[in-house]
């Protein structure tokens, strides 16, 4: 067998690249990260005939080798790698039969780092609609290399593609770029030329203006340095180099490609006409994500009612079926409900990505950017902010990993700082039994019901909080950058449900594995905080036998209540009670101090460690009796109920605002690439819940 | 002096090659190019962002860029 080629898939967003790579490899794929960067890298294997495999990289979407994002940058720099097995051997560049003329800007950017480059004309089914005719054999001979018509949706041409790219060594690499350079500047490109002989005259123009100089050595630092002072004469020769390009191209498509303009339909404009409009638009807008909420309530209850009850079963047996210690107990009180609590959000997070991932599928996102963009650039963000806003009321980790696509950096910043402030699915069950305990379930207007009008408040309160914050970081970040914003409105297209499901699964797994790590490790430090203790912790069970042993509890209560001390005394229950004088003016006693300390791992399971102190029958998360055990709770001091009104809403603010959540801080770090953004968030968002729920409070009690 | 923010919807106009340094390197690379015909599509409100179709690409962009690229208008 001979060896793997390694494949790279190059192209304009929009061009259905992705479905290219989903054609050729299947569900053969697997996502990684690119070495320094958390770009995800999409690879997959392909079978290109009986003796031959290769390795299919799905790079970015990208107008330019110039990056103005860093997923755009990944392009530029795998294919310079320093290291020479992540270079491909062969280069595909996806192109629109519609609008060739730009993807043919990166073709021959990409051509330039002298890779074979095979060009694959996509959506060729539609070449007769919408009347157009391409000379193959002419642009071939033009451009010096393969082309293949095909339509990755209708499965046309892939064996043709694959059969050029095991024929990759027949291609001979091309550089237009010396006749470029002598266009623009003769002497200028042929002293940068000089400055390494590993290197080509395109490779080292490119090293200068990405200022990407890690590949050379310390003298050819110094040599091409030189060249690095004057960065507006490099911009000046970026524009011509871009100008000279289209020239060529343009004069390749004259003998090339033939539009016949009356076979042009207008079903875009019609269509943006409506979804564009200043009035409709946004009530389709905000119509479709009212919608989209109500049937991820809707869809998600049954499985995440199924998901409860399938893990709770589990622990049961588990604990049933091994014999009784640490280890059962690290499985069923630790490992168990730790995953258990990760995979209870799948279901809200895959019906909220469906959505996102059709409504970007059909080109509507793009006419969202559009609308919103000056509104949200009041505050601080910009268009492409709406899209991590709406997904963080999913979670906010795949959010903010959503943001990588806004280029402004203070734009981006501002957006992943305050997306933890929407209303994610971990504060739903937090706010579901706190609601049930201190809002009546009354009517008001004789339809409306009260209690689902406070969530809905809550809902609104994160998004104001959100905007609020990111009004403030707006005038007080004092940030220089660029702010330049462009989005391409693509074609409006039905969406391909392969294409949609495999994002919803790739997205689902991001979320599984790179929170669900944390959430699983967190679990499992709080089972063993919550399970061991000083020595007063080994006393607790005895204490108890004895002191209640007169009073003829039955063997249930009698376990409850050693459970209740255990907790009382193990170093999390110390822990609680030496945060109990900070959180006492919230109204807060030291069980729900262990409660906010618990919710560090994920906020939803203040309810399951609340459940633990309460010694709630049986611990199965069986919401009645929690909350009837919750609120039958007296406060000693004043001799009131624990979970009044009060106390009540002073935990709903404090939940809307406080960042408790561990994977959050960790996935921040790693886009900001410092501790600095995490911690003032961290600080940010605790001194604005404690001051609101202190300031609640206060004033209600 | 015309720039593509002093266009109308529906309005055409041809790029200026006095532009070229205004314009940034992406857009010229995503087809916004000197000599080229430029039509305004659609705008948000308060006219920005604009959304236009340029050498076959259609693009939003802000009003702060459209009102650096220097336009001459087509009737």
């Amino acid at each position: 067998m001979s060896k793997r080629i390694k494949v790279a898939l190059i192209g304009n967003p929009n061009t259905g690249k992705t479905s290219l790579f989903n054609q050729l490899t299947g569900l053969n794929q697997k996502v990684g990260n690119y070495p320094g960067v958390t770009v995800d890298k999409k690879q997959g294997v392909c079978k290109l005939s009986n003796n031959q495999t290769a390795i299919i990289t799905d790079l970015p979407g990208t107008y330019s080798i110039n990056p103005t994002s860093i997923d755009e940058s990944i392009v530029l720099k795998t294919l310079m790698s320093a290291q020479k097995d992540e270079q491909p051997d062969v280069i595909v560049i996806v192109a629109d039969i519609e609008n060739l003329k730009r993807n043919l800007l990166l073709f021959s950017q990409i051509q330039d780092l002298e890779t074979p480059t095979i060009l694959a004309l996509n959506m060729a089914d539609q070449l007769q609609r919408k009347g157009i005719s391409i000379d193959i054999e002419e642009l071939e001979k033009e451009l010096q290399t393969k082309v293949v018509l095909m339509s990755a949706r209708n499965n046309e041409g892939i064996d043709e593609l694959k059969a050029e790219i095991s024929n990759y060594a027949s291609i001979k690499t091309v550089t237009n770029f010396k006749e470029i350079s002598k266009k623009i500047d003769k002497s200028y490109f042929e002293e940068l030329s000089k400055v390494s002989d590993k290197f080509s005259m395109y490779e080292l123009w490119m090293l200068l203006t990405k200022q990407h100089t890690i590949l050379l050595s310390e003298e050819e630092k110094t040599a091409i340095h030189f060249f690095g002072h004057d960065v507006s004469q490099q911009k000046k020769y970026q524009h011509k180099e871009t100008i000279y390009r289209y020239q060529k191209i343009n004069s390749i498509l004259k003998k090339t490609y033939k539009l016949d303009k009356s076979k042009a339909t207008d079903l875009r404009s019609k269509l943006d006409k409506v979804f564009t409009h200043k009035i409709f638009g946004y009530i389709i807008f905000f119509g479709l994500l009212l919608l989209i909420f109500q049937s991820i309530f809707d869809w998600a209850s049954t499985p995440m009612d199924f998901i409860d009850g399938f893990f709770a079963d589990i622990s049961m047996y588990t604990k049933n079926n091994l014999p009784a210690g640490m280890f059962t107990d690290l499985l069923t009180d630790g490992i168990i409900p730790g995953i258990g609590g990760v995979v209870i959000f799948i279901p809200q997070i895959a019906i909220l990505f469906l959505f996102i991932a059709i409504l970007e599928e059909t080109g509507y996102m793009s006419r969202v950017v559009f609308l919103m963009d000056k509104i949200m650039r009041r505050f601080g963000m910009s268009g492409k902010s709406v899209i991590p806003l709406i997904s963080g009321t999913a979670c906010a980790i795949p959010a903010i990993m959503a943001t990588r696509t806004i280029s402004s950096w203070k734009e981006r910043l501002i957006t992943i700082l305050v997306t933890p402030f929407t209303t994610c699915s971990a504060r739903l069950p937090v706010y579901a039994i706190l609601i049930a305990l201190i809002i009546p379930d009354t009517k008001v207007f004789g339809f409306l019901n009260l209690q689902g009008i406070t969530l809905l408040g809550l809902y609104v309160l994160g998004f104001l909080a959100a905007i609020i914050a990111a009004y403030i970081l707006h005038k007080t970040l004092k940030i220089k950058s660029n702010s330049f914003f462009v989005i391409e409105m693509p074609n409006y297209k039905v969406p391909s449900v392969k294409n949609v499901l495999l994002d919803v699964l790739e997205k689902t797994k991001a979320f599984v594995f790179g929170a669900g790590k944390i959430i699983l490790a967190i679990s499992i430090v709080l089972w063993f905080l919550a399970s061991h203790g000083p020595s007063s912790f080994k006393d607790a069970e005895r204490n108890v036998v004895e002191n209640v042993a007169n009073q003829g509890l039955s063997e249930n209560e009698l376990a409850q209540k050693v459970a209740s001390a255990k907790l009382e005394k193990s170093y999390i229950g110390i822990a609680g009670k030496t945060i109990e004088p900070v959180v006492k003016p919230l109204g807060y006693d030291w069980k729900i101090g262990i409660g906010l300390i618990a919710s560090f791992a994920a906020r939803e399971v203040f309810i399951g460690t609340l459940a633990t102190i309460y010694s709630v029958e049986n611990n199965d998360e069986d919401t009645s009796t929690i909350k009837e055990k919750m609120a039958s709770e007296i406060n000693p001091v004043t001799g009131e109920k624990r979970f009044n009104f009060a106390t009540g809403i002073s935990l709903l603010l404090f939940y809307a605002f406080a960042m408790q959540c561990m994977a959050t801080l960790a996935i921040v770090k790693r886009e900001t690439k410092s501790w600095k953004w995490p911690v003032i968030q961290l600080v940010g968002m605790g001194a604005l819940a404690y001051l609101s729920a202190f300031i609640a409070y206060q004033f209600l009690k | 002096m015309n720039t593509i923010a002093t266009l109308h919807v529906g309005e055409k106009g041809i790029i200026s090659e006095e532009s070229l340094d205004n314009i940034p390197l992406k857009l010229l690379e995503m087809g916004c190019l000197p000599g080229t015909e430029v039509e305004l599509l659609q705008v948000a409100p308060l006219k920005d962002p604009m959304y236009i179709c340029v050498n076959g690409s259609h693009l939003a962009i802000r009003k702060e860029t459209a009102c650096q690229i220097i336009i001459s208008k087509l009737n």
